[in-house]
């Protein structure tokens, strides 16, 4: 049991874990007879929370609640994976990765993100309100706008040669190396 | 029975996120600068584990537990919704160096300031239902 417990907390390498999110697919398919797709569950919750007579928010959200359980169960996965499972290694960044965040002023590289920007406490700068914020609002908006993210996307419509997918990935690249390469430096400066 | 198994499945992939980093904000630098191959590695051989579960599905006309042959419909070619949405996300990736089941995970893990995120998330979501009309699609 405990070579079990320390053999699944060790970091998973690519070759182990993207196999295992690819058995996504075919275990939706087959199990849920629905496709593969986490941010839906924005839309269900807003659905759910939200009065409002817009055409877009008024369906029946209660016959995706799978989904929603499909979130659960990612809070109660990582909330294992950080419990039972957990390992004190650090994120094996390359060394090229490591001088670059160095070079926007981040030293603390310890965890699974700069502590001096994704925390309560951090909160107190205007960088967390921006990055947590409005980062999460562009996120929720893209999606929907796309119809997808990088799981119904790049992952379930890249799986069946969706070409609308090929082109939502194009634009999470335009968009992630935007920010990445011009907007951030500015942002961490 | 569905919400079951929907819940663990969630558990499974919640497990793989944070094991495999994914629901990391360095990784995700680190990807979008071209430094390391991980996060490649897992999207690349996700895609292909998927693309070869949809020619098995289809050629053995594998069925569902709800017992239909399982279907697949094509996404609708909304091309500059696609791509405009898509740059946004992209952005908002970048920038809280999660899509949302990182999100998610993060959550769980106990970054619990991630919810802030999800919320505005939900925001997101309602002030694009609003604008949908007037959008391009």
């Amino acid at each position: 049991m405990n070579t079990f417990v320390e053999w699944v907390s060790q970091p998973w390498p690519w070759y182990v874990a993207g196999p295992i999110i690819g058995l996504m697919v075919p275990l939706h398919l087959i199990l849920l007879n629905r496709t593969f797709g986490v941010s839906s569950s924005f839309r269900h919750m807003c659905a759910a929370v939200v009065p409002s007579k817009l055409e877009f928010l008024n369906y029946d959200w209660k016959k995706e609640g799978w989904n929603l359980l499909f979130v659960v169960g990612i809070l109660g996965g990582a909330w294992l994976a950080a419990t039972v499972f957990s390992s004190d290694a650090p994120i094996a960044l390359s060394d090229a990765a490591v001088a670059r965040m160095n070079a926007f002023g981040l030293e603390d590289l310890s965890g699974q993100h700069p502590q001096e920007l994704f925390s309560w406490d951090a909160l107190a700068g205007w960088r967390t309100w921006l990055f947590i914020l409005g980062g999460g609002f562009l996120v929720g908006f893209g999606t929907r706008y796309a119809g997808g993210c990088t799981s119904g996307h790049a992952i379930m419509g890249l799986s069946h040669f969706q070409m609308p997918s090929f082109v939502a990935v194009l634009g999470f690249f335009t968009g992630g190396l935007l920010m990445s390469w011009l907007i951030l430096p500015l942002l961490l400066s | 029975m569905k919400n079951a198994l929907g819940l663990i499945l969630g558990l499974l992939f919640g497990l793989i996120l944070v094991k495999a980093e994914v629901l990391s904000w360095f990784r995700i630098q680190e990807m979008f600068a071209f430094q390391s191959f991980h996060m490649y590695g897992i999207i690349g051989s996700a895609v292909g584990v998927g693309a070869l579960s949809v020619f098995l599905i289809r050629r053995m006309k594998v069925k569902s537990l709800e017992g239909n042959v399982i279907t697949l419909q094509d996404k609708a070619p909304r091309y500059k919704s696609a791509y405009l949405g898509g740059t946004l996300f992209g952005l908002g990736w970048a920038m809280t160096g999660a899509c949302p089941g990182p999100m998610y995970a993060l959550v769980g893990s106990g970054t619990t300031v991630m919810l802030l995120a999800v919320l505005a998330g939900v925001l997101g979501v309602y002030v694009y239902a609003a604008l949908r009309d007037k959008l391009p699609h």
